[in-house]
C-alpha cells in the first residue's frame, strides 16, 4: 500500500495539531481555565490519528477518555473540542460534558468514556446497528491496556465475536493503567493474545508508526466487513501523567526519556523527509498550520459564552 | 372485553410495536427458541426471525450497553433482563452511559431503549432473584420508571415505552405474569401515557398509594374493609418517572388519611419519596393522621416459603396499618 502524498499531509497536520491541543490545554489547565480533570494523550498520536483517519463519516468511533488523537483524527471540530475543556456553552457538550464526554455523532464520534472500558458494549450495538442495515461501515472502539482486564472486555468481544459485527477493537497499550504497568495487572506481555479466546483474529503493532497504523486499519476495515470483529493493539507509551493530579512517582524519568526518543511525530516527519514525501518547508509550514489551529480554538474557547444555569435541564430526557 | 394474561399483554405489545416498526428489535437472555425464562416472548422468534429477536450470550453488560450503542445510532431496542436482580450486573450500561447519554454529550442523541426486568418475591427464588429494586434506577436522572399492575396496563404502558426516545426501564412483576385481565382487541392501538397515575378504587376514607403487585393486594384489602363501610381509594401511579404528583396530592386532599405500600424494602424505599411529595405539598394541611408507609422487611428475601411470604406487606399487614391511620 503507498499512500498519497495528501494523507501524508493529512496525518502529519493532524498529529501536530493534538500534540498542539494536548500542551496548550495542559498549559491552560495551569493557569486554571481548564478544570476538574484532564487526561492527555501526548506521544500517543499516533494511533488515534492513524487509525481514525483511514475511516469514513459513516464509520463510527468510540472514544478513550485519553482521546484527543482520536478526535482530531476523525475530523472533528478542534473549537468546539477547546471550548469544551473550558466548559463553555459552545463546547460539543455545551460545557456540561468537558475532557472526558466530547463526542460529534455528525462526524461518527460516539463519544468519549469516562469510564475505563464503558464504550466496548455500547460499539457493538453501533456495529449491531451497522450490520442490520447492510451498510458497509464499521464501527471502531478504543479502549486502553487496562480496560481488557475488564468484564466488558470480555463480553464484548464474545458477543461480537459471536454475532459476527463489523467492529474492530483497538487497544492503546500505553503500558500504564493510571499509575499500574502492565506487567503488575497481567501476565501475558502481548495483549492481543487475548482474542483467542474469543476466537477472533488479532495483530500488534508499534504504536507510533503512523503510517503503519493507517494502513492496517484500511485492512481490518475491509476484513471485519467480511469475517466479523478483529482486535488491534497498538503499543505505545503516555508521556504525561495519567491526569493533572499524577505525581509519577512509579516510573523512572530515563524510561520516560526513552520513549520520548520514539516519538510519532518526529518519526513521521524523517519518514516523509527520507522518502522525499513532502520537503523540510512544507512541513514546516503544516506545522505552522496546527499551531494557528489550536491558537484559534484557544480564542474561540476564550470568548465563548459560559452556560446558564437557566439551560440546566435541557438534554436531561428529550422528547 | 377478552381477557388475557399479564405476560400475554407484553408479548402482545412487543409483537404490535415490532410488526410496526422494522426498525425494533429485540435481545436478551433465552428469549429467542426458549421463548424467555418466563415464556413472555413465546412466539416472537417464529415470527420475526432470529435477525430481530436475538438470544445473547449471559452477558448482562454488554446486552444492556448494546441496547445503548444501537439506539443511540438510529435503532429501537427492547432488552430483557431475566431477573431485575441482574439489573447490578448491567448498572454502568444503565446508569452511567444510557441515562446520561443525552445530557454529557450536550443533546446531540438519544438512547429509545426499553429495558425490561421481572421483580418481586414469592416464587421461592429466594435472596438474588427476588427484590424490588425500582427505587435504585429511580434514583437516576436520564431514566423512567414503570411498573405495570394488570394486562391492561402493561400493555398501554409497554407500548408507549417502546415509543419514548429516552431509555425506560419496565419493571414486570413475576407473580402477575399469569393472572388475567381484560385488554381490548388486538385492531384497538390503545396507549398509556407514562406518568398518569391510575385511580383502580375511588373512595373517601383513606387512600393508599401503590404500585406493582400490591395494587392488587391493596383492591383486595379495600374489598374487604368496604365490607365494613370503610371506603378506600387505591392509587396506582404506574410510573414511578415521571411521578404524577398530582393525582396523589389530589387523593390525599379528599380522604386526608394516606398509606404508601410496596414491596421493596422500607429504608430507602420509594414510598419515602411518594411520602414527601404529598407533604411537601399543600395536601399537608389536610391530613387528619402522619402519612404511614408500608414497605418490605429490611432485609434479603428468603427461600422458605412461610417465611418468603410474611417479609413483605400482607393484606392483613396492610389492613392492620390501615386501621391504624383510621
Amino acid at each position: 500500500m503507498k499512500l498519497s502524498k495528501e494523507i501524508h499531509k493529512e496525518l502529519y497536520l493532524k498529529m501536530v495539531q493534538t500534540r498542539e491541543f494536548e500542551e496548550t490545554a495542559a498549559r491552560l489547565f495551569v493557569e486554571g481555565k481548564v478544570h476538574g480533570t484532564a487526561h492527555f494523550c501526548t506521544g500517543e498520536e499516533a494511533t488515534g490519528v492513524g487509525v481514525c483517519s483511514a475511516l469514513e463519516v459513516k464509520d463510527y468511533i468510540l472514544q478513550t477518555h485519553r482521546g484527543h488523537n482520536q478526535g482530531i483524527g476523525k475530523n472533528m471540530d478542534i473549537n468546539k473540542m477547546m471550548a469544551e475543556l473550558l466548559g463553555k456553552a459552545t463546547g460539543y457538550c455545551k460545557g456540561k460534558g468537558g475532557c472526558m464526554h466530547i463526542a460529534d455523532f455528525s462526524v461518527g464520534s460516539l463519544g468519549a468514556n469516562g469510564i475505563v472500558g464503558g464504550g466496548m458494549p455500547i460499539a457493538t450495538g453501533a456495529a449491531l446497528k451497522q450490520q442490520y442495515n447492510n451498510e458497509k461501515n464499521v464501527t471502531v472502539c478504543f479502549f486502553g491496556d487496562g480496560a481488557t482486564n475488564g468484564g466488558a472486555f470480555h463480553e464484548s468481544l464474545n458477543l461480537a465475536s459471536v454475532w459476527d459485527l463489523p467492529l474492530i477493537f483497538v487497544c492503546t497499550n500505553n503500558l500504564y493503567g493510571m499509575s499500574t504497568h502492565i506487567n503488575r495487572s497481567m501476565n501475558i506481555e502481548d495483549i492481543s493474545i487475548r482474542a483467542s479466546g474469543y476466537g477472533i483474529k488479532s495483530i500488534s503493532l508499534d504504536g507510533n508508526d503512523v503510517v503503519k497504523i493507517y494502513e492496517e486499519t484500511i485492512k481490518a476495515k475491509e476484513y471485519v466487513l467480511k469475517n466479523g470483529p478483529m482486535l488491534i493493539v497498538l503499543n505505545t507509551y503516555r508521556w504525561m501523567g495519567h491526569s493533572k493530579s499524577d505525581p509519577q512517582i512509579y516510573r523512572t524519568k530515563d524510561e520516560v526519556k526513552e520513549w520520548k526518543e520514539k516519538c510519532p511525530v518526529k518519526r513521521h516527519k524523517k519518514y516523509m523527509l527520507k522518502n522525499k514525501i513532502m520537503s523540510a518547508v512544507e512541513i514546516e509550514t503544516l506545522e505552522k498550520h496546527a499551531v494557528r489551529d489550536i491558537k484559534a480554538a484557544v480564542e474561540f474557547a476564550e470568548n465563548s459564552p459560559e452556560p446558564q444555569i437557566e439551560n440546566i435541564f435541557d438534554d436531561v430526557y428529550a422528547d | 372485553m377478552r381477557e388475557i394474561t399479564y405476560a400475554q399483554a407484553i408479548n402482545e405489545a412487543m409483537s404490535e410495536e415490532m410488526r410496526n416498526d422494522k426498525n425494533l428489535i429485540f435481545i436478551g437472555e433465552d428469549i429467542g427458541i426458549y421463548g424467555g425464562a418466563f415464556g413472555v416472548s413465546k412466539g416472537m422468534f417464529e415470527e420475526f426471525g432470529e435477525k430481530r429477536v436475538r438470544d445473547t450470550p449471559i452477558s448482562e453488560l454488554v446486552i444492556t450497553g448494546c441496547a445503548v450503542g444501537a439506539s443511540m445510532t438510529g435503532l429501537r431496542t427492547i432488552v430483557e433482563i431475566m431477573f431485575s436482580d441482574f439489573l447490578t450486573l448491567a448498572m454502568d450500561q444503565l446508569a452511567n452511559q444510557a441515562a446520561k447519554n443525552k445530557f454529557q454529550f450536550g443533546g446531540q442523541g438519544s438512547v429509545p431503549m426499553v429495558l425490561r426486568a421481572p421483580g418481586g418475591s414469592g416464587t421461592g427464588a429466594a435472596e438474588q432473584h427476588s427484590q424490588s429494586l425500582e427505587a435504585w434506577v429511580a434514583h437516576v436522572p436520564g431514566l423512567k420508571v414503570v411498573i405495570p399492575s394488570t394486562p391492561y396496563d402493561a400493555k398501554g404502558l409497554l407500548k408507549t415505552a417502546i415509543r419514548d426516545n429516552n431509555p425506560v426501564v419496565f419493571l414486570e412483576q413475576k407473580l402477575l405474569y399469569r393472572t388475567k385481565g381484560e385488554v381490548p382487541e388486538r385492531e384497538d392501538d390503545y396507549i398509556i401515557p407514562l406518568g398518569k397515575a391510575d385511580v383502580k378504587r375511588k373512595g373517601k376514607d383513606a387512600t393508599i398509594v401503590t404500585y406493582g403487585r400490591m395494587v392488587q393486594i391493596s383492591l383486595k384489602v379495600a374489598d374487604e374493609m368496604a365490607k365494613e363501610v370503610i371506603d378506600i381509594e387505591v392509587i396506582d401511579i404506574r410510573s414511578l418517572v415521571p411521578l404524577d404528583k398530582e393525582c396523589l396530592i389530589n387523593s390525599a386532599k379528599k380522604t386526608g388519611k394516606v398509606l404508601i405500600v410496596h414491596e421493596a424494602c422500607q429504608t430507602g424505599g420509594f414510598g419515602g419519596e411518594l411520602v414527601s411529595v404529598i407533604v411537601d405539598s399543600d395536601a399537608f394541611f389536610y391530613l387528619d393522621a402522619p402519612v404511614k408507609r408500608l414497605g418490605g422487611l429490611d432485609i434479603p428475601i428468603p427461600y422458605n416459603p412461610g417465611l418468603e411470604a410474611q417479609v413483605v406487606p400482607t393484606e392483613a399487614r396492610i389492613t392492620a396499618t390501615l386501621k391504624e391511620l383510621l
